[in-house]
């Protein structure tokens, strides 16, 4: 398969402006900010069939086309590069070996909302691959790429890389937005949603790393041939890590479509379960979604569509993978710690439903369990789900729901303090 | 500035500037300024909060707000080698609650930054550091220390003891 966003992963000196060139860098956004109107930049893509790539997955160009571009305020575009949902390791790729790529992919976001002033919001850890964007920001503002008169087009285009600081609620666009502005990363109410009260009041797209890097090979192409590589409703390609119990932990970029299956025992992918030992279970899309039963994994694709047909999500592409010998309490009460200890605070059923939960998997899981505590935690997940601002508690209430009903045993042994078998 | 007891070189108010340079609000210029703070010092004091409020003319509590919501910035200094071990799932399914135990023993320290005798070393657990495909993780400072084992954590901080101590 011809890659759209990995191609250069491979080639040396990729990160910078030279390499990037030679292999035809930055024409597509010479082109798009010369010659197209946001008209058929946001029909082109439309067409193309992308979808947001951070998780949510709604469609790129029709994102973009909720801008009211007339609007006489600064229009903004925030590229997401807070990447943080456990079992995701994608954009780092992306800013470590193709930075220009993503640079690029951001000059073409701007151009459809008419946008002169773009941030690129990375997770503070990322000390090095901060220190290589900002580095090849360097070259492309030398060389005349981003700047006044962009390119040579008339256009102008201001790009600034701003880091966060350990918050992975960050990651919410509108937890995005008041970070941006120097506020604690809590999500706003919507609506407004940020099209039309953004960053700094005004109209405001975020767009993920991966989508944003994505676009360079679809103008350059017509955009059935993006299309062409997925399936019908889920067009393109994703990136997809794989961690966990596997021979080959990486990160992919496969056709959607692909059945997990492959993707979990090929020798292009993963590779097959370690240590000879079977698969038990399978989190598709990065921690908050549902976890599958190694039977559902068979029947499941990488595509939006066969995820939800069977219960879960594509969501941001982390595949995390576990093999029979794996403590299911023991991992859930992992996800209940991360959940609770990233919740931003403002939402009570998050707060506290987020603590109570782990509380209760810490006491199952130190055997100090009680035999209602599984009940308990069901009930603490319906009422956390739908309840909040931002949909940080259900990303703790489907895996709680998912983990008890599929590997409900196991809870309740430990519940009720059996030895284990 | 009448408040600021905290004293900066010039390289880093240089910084400041720019960074404040960057946006249309200088409010926005929070982090950027803290983290050009806590590189310089390794830490944000009090004094070098209200150093920040002052100069982007927000209020002492919003700078406070701030420090307290990101958790990557330290109120209390840190060991020279502060390091932050990843426990999540991803990280756990290959070891890292291992990984993080062996720290907590081999250094004496809880892991909730808090710091060895020497000043060398601070430890605390982190949360998912999007390095899950080459788990388990840690960070030594501003690195990623990447497939981790207990020989390799032994190594690096042997390591470090030894170009640390003099």
């Amino acid at each position: 398969m011809e890659k759209v966003i990995s191609a250069l992963w491979s080639v040396p000196g990729a990160n910078t402006l030279e390499v990037y060139k030679k292999h035809g860098g930055y024409e597509a956004a010479k082109e798009v900010l010369s010659s197209w109107t946001p008209e058929k930049l946001i029909e082109h893509v439309k067409a193309s069939g992308l979808r947001g790539r951070g998780g949510a997955g709604f469609p790129t160009g029709m994102k973009w086309s909720f801008i009211n571009r007339g609007s006489p305020k600064p229009k903004y575009v925030c590229i997401n590069a807070d990447e943080s949902e456990p079992g995701t390791a994608k954009d780092r790729y992306i800013l470590e070996l193709t930075p220009h790529l993503l640079i690029e992919g951001t000059l073409i976001c701007a151009k459809a909302i008419d946008c002169h002033h773009a941030f690129i919001y990375c997770r503070g850890e990322f000390y090095d691959q901060i220190a290589i964007l900002k580095k090849a920001l360097a070259e492309a503002k030398a060389a005349g790429i981003v700047g006044k008169n962009a390119l040579g087009s008339g256009y102008d285009i201001q790009i600034t890389v701003h880091s966060g600081f350990g918050a992975y609620i960050c990651g919410e666009e509108t937890g995005l937005i008041e970070s941006l502005e120097g506020k604690k990363g809590q999500p706003r109410i919507k609506p407004p949603f940020p099209a039309v009260v953004g960053l700094y009041n005004c109209p405001t797209v975020v767009n993920n790393v991966e989508t944003a890097a994505a676009l360079p090979w679809i103008i350059k192409h017509a955009p059935e041939e993006y299309k062409k590589f997925g399936t019908e409703k889920s067009g393109g390609t994703k990136l997809l890590s794989i961690s966990g119990h596997v021979n080959k932990p990486g990160t992919y970029e496969i056709p959607l479509g692909l059945p997990l299956s492959e993707f979990i025992n090929s020798p292009n992918y993963g590779g097959g379960v370690w240590k000879g030992r079977k698969l038990k279970a399978c989190i598709p899309g990065g921690s908050s979604v549902p976890i599958l039963t190694a039977a559902e994994v068979e029947k499941t694709n990488i595509d939006y569509e066969s995820c939800a047909a069977n219960g879960t999500m594509l969501g941001s592409g982390g595949c995390i993978v576990m093999d029979e010998t794996t403590d299911m309490v023991h991992s859930l009460r992992i996800l209940g710690h991360f959940y609770s200890h990233e919740s931003c605070g403002q939402c009570t059923p998050c707060r506290t439903g987020t603590n109570w939960a782990h509380r209760i998997l810490c006491r199952i899981d130190d055997g100090e369990g009680r035999p209602e505590d599984v009940d308990e935690l069901l009930k603490i997940a319906n009422n956390m789900v739908g309840r909040t601002i931002c949909p940080l508690a259900d990303a703790l209430a489907m895996p709680i729901k998912s983990f008890l009903t599929k590997f409900r045993s196991e809870f309740d042994k430990k519940a009720r303090r059996e030895k284990a078998a | 500035m009448s408040n600021a007891e905290e004293k900066f070189s010039d390289q880093t108010l240089a910084k400041m500037k720019e960074a404040i340079a960057e946006y249309p609000d200088k409010a926005s210029a929070v982090l950027p300024v803290l983290q050009l703070i806590q590189k310089e010092k390794g830490w944000v004091s009090p004094a070098s909060q209200r150093f920040t409020a002052e100069l982007l003319s927000i209020s002492p509590a919003r700078v406070k707000e701030v420090v307290t919501f990101y958790t990557m910035f330290h109120q209390q200094p840190v060991g020279k080698y502060h390091i932050q071990v990843c426990t999540n799932i991803s990280c756990s399914l290959r070891g890292g609650e291992e990984i993080f135990a062996h720290c907590q023993k081999k250094l004496g320290l809880k892991g909730h930054k808090d710091v060895t005798p020497d000043g060398l070393f601070s430890l605390e657990h982190v949360e998912c550091l999007a390095a899950c495909e080459r788990a388990p993780a840690m960070l030594l400072g501003e690195n990623y220390k990447m497939e981790l084992t207990i020989e390799k954590v032994d190594e690096i901080i042997d390591r470090c003891k030894k170009e640390g101590s003099h």
